[in-house]
């Protein structure tokens, strides 16, 4: 109304929008920031089957819960904001509640967005960890007895963990049948860990990123490649001459 | 007549509480009519939700970020899939269709219908901007309303620049319904932070100020066809009610006062169709109407 000049009012009006412009955007950085600090996914959380490698994951999943809710045996749950996973996230912990790897897969078939795969249509195929036996000093079969509970409740039995045999040093007569796991087919449902019978699991599932180490991208396996080519690579051994004073004694295990 | 007498006594007890004269003229139930439905709306559509965990009545799963109603209907928040897309991960046609069916409701009955008859942080809000005006506090510093703006804008760049649903670790009204629905504590210390924030630092601090999921919901207020409309303008006795009660005051002075010859219809994106304005009236100037009514008196 009145006849204020036009100057001021614009300055006002961009001093207004740096503010809001500058609080804005720390506010969305502290968010980002947030959220990478909270993005770390701890030992003992596992992602429902199909999930996406964790960064997709938390791209993908929009913290709805219908995996959840479609669970029939209450093992998922929502991170509360207290816990150390995402808030919000479906997660399980084997030790508490392992994955009962429905045939259907339910908690899959629920997720709006696809943050957990839609095209696993397989059980056997999800990866939501991987075993370890992480503890070999209190690993009952380890102490040579015949625990096996672990290998037992496998629902890949023979194919995730098997019982490999070997020589027990301590009481030099008897054999030990260690649990060995797969990666190949191991699914993480996390029953070995659940059952375990110690005070504390001697065999976790850990997320695969934890759990798996990885070769240099240029190592190739020498007995691999050469099952593949159907012969050594590098040809047989030469045979060179041995050259040497007449009197020196051979070499152990060079016959003449 | 009882009502009256009630009205009356209310009158007296806070003689400078704004709708005083409305609950006057029209009854404590008349001036309260848009207020009630809408917590009638707000509570219903949460007990939808609870009926599932705490009857095994499941008719709604989810919660507000996604959802499934009846087995068939999948409805999804616009912008937590914007966050998602920007963060460069396509959703499946479920989340997608949702979305479609919710754009296309608040673009009809207008975008921020979902803050005032939907959201349940709308019900802390309000609580704490009650409170503040009952207790007369004037402290704090309200930012720029325009700061929602921007944080949608920096929240979308965030999310594209970490590949992650950034808002969603800070949410308040998600981690509200979450924490309603799914159970979990430390969810309530954010609920209480809003709370605090509108009481003591900001009037309407966070809905009116600061959350980006109200902007893109009121992004769809440009277009939406149900609107308030400042009908009977004429008889407006300037008692400042209607301002004192919208959370979003200044919408209302241009279509109310005909400012530049402007129609009797709220048009700004950021009104929310709460009626609380309608309620407060004691000359019934506001009722709703659709985008395209210019009738005024």
């Amino acid at each position: 109304m009145s006849p204020t000049p036009s100057q001021p009012g614009r300055r006002r009006f961009l001093n207004g929008a740096a503010g809001a412009a500058g609080g804005a955007l720390l506010l969305s950085l502290g968010a980002g920031l947030t959220a990478r600090q909270a993005a770390a996914l701890p030992a003992d959380a596992l992602r429902p089957p199909g999930a996406l490698a964790e960064n997709d994951f938390l791209g993908a999943c929009i913290r709805c819960g219908l995996c959840v809710r479609d669970c029939p045996y209450d093992t998922l749950r929502l991170a509360d904001p207290a816990d150390q996973v995402a808030a919000g996230t479906p997660y399980f912990q084997a030790r508490k509640v392992a994955c009962e790897m429905c045939e259907d897969i339910p908690c899959v078939k629920a997720c709006p967005t696809a943050a957990l795969d839609h095209t696993l249509k397989d059980i056997a195929q999800a990866r939501m960890g991987l075993a370890v036996l992480v503890d070999q000093e209190t690993c009952l079969n380890f102490l040579g007895l015949r625990c096996d509970v672990c290998y037992r409740v496998c629902p890949v039995i023979d194919r995730a963990i098997t019982l490999t045999r070997r020589h027990n040093e301590r009481s030099d007569r008897h054999a030990m049948l260690i649990p060995t796991v797969h990666s190949e087919a191991c699914t993480g449902c996390g029953k070995c860990e659940k059952s375990c019978v110690l005070e504390e699991a001697a065999i976790k599932v850990f997320p695969i990123a934890l759990a798996k180490g990885m070769l240099g991208r240029h190592y190739r396996k020498g007995w691999e490649e050469e099952a593949k080519a159907g012969g050594s690579l590098i040809g047989d051994q030469t045979q060179l001459p041995a050259r040497r004073p007449d009197d020196a004694p051979l070499p152990r295990g060079v016959l003449k | 007549m009882s009502a009256r007498t009630a009205a009356g006594s209310r009158g007296k007890a806070a003689p400078l509480a704004p709708g005083h004269e409305a609950v006057a003229v029209k009854g404590w139930l008349g001036a309260h009519k848009w207020l009630l439905a809408r917590r009638c709306v707000q509570f219903a559509i949460l007990a939808l939700f609870l009926a599932g965990p705490w009857a095994g009545l499941w008719i709604v799963k989810g919660n507000l970020s996604s959802s499934l109603t009846l087995g068939t209907l999948p409805l999804t928040d616009p912008f937590v899939l914007a966050q998602s897309i920007a963060a460069r991960h396509w959703p499946a046609a479920a989340a997608l269709t949702g979305a479609a069916i919710v754009l296309l409701f608040y673009a009809v009955v207008g975008g921020r219908v979902f803050c005032s008859w939907v959201c349940p942080v709308n019900v802390v809000t309000d609580g704490a901007a009650w409170l503040r005006r009952r207790l007369g506090i004037k402290t704090g510093k309200v930012p720029s309303s325009a700061t929602r703006w921007w944080l949608l804008g920096g929240v979308l760049l965030a999310s594209a620049a970490t590949g992650m649903t950034v808002w969603e670790f800070v949410n308040p009204v998600s981690m509200t319904h979450r924490a309603l629905i799914f159970g979990g504590s430390a969810a309530w210390l954010v609920v209480i932070a809003v709370f605090a924030y509108d009481l003591l630092v900001a009037n309407r601090g966070w809905c009116g100020h600061v959350c980006p999921m109200g902007a893109c919901y009121a992004t769809l207020g440009r277009v939406a066809l149900l609107r308030v409309s400042a009908a009977q303008r004429s008889a407006c006795n300037d008692c400042m009610d209607c301002f004192v009660v919208c959370p979003e005051p200044q919408v209302i002075r241009p279509a109310l006062k005909a400012v530049d010859g402007a129609g009797p219809v709220i048009t700004f994106s950021e009104c929310t169709n709460c009626g609380r304005c309608i309620d407060v009236c004691s000359k019934n100037v506001f009722r709703y109407a659709h985008r395209f009514d210019q009738r005024s008196a």
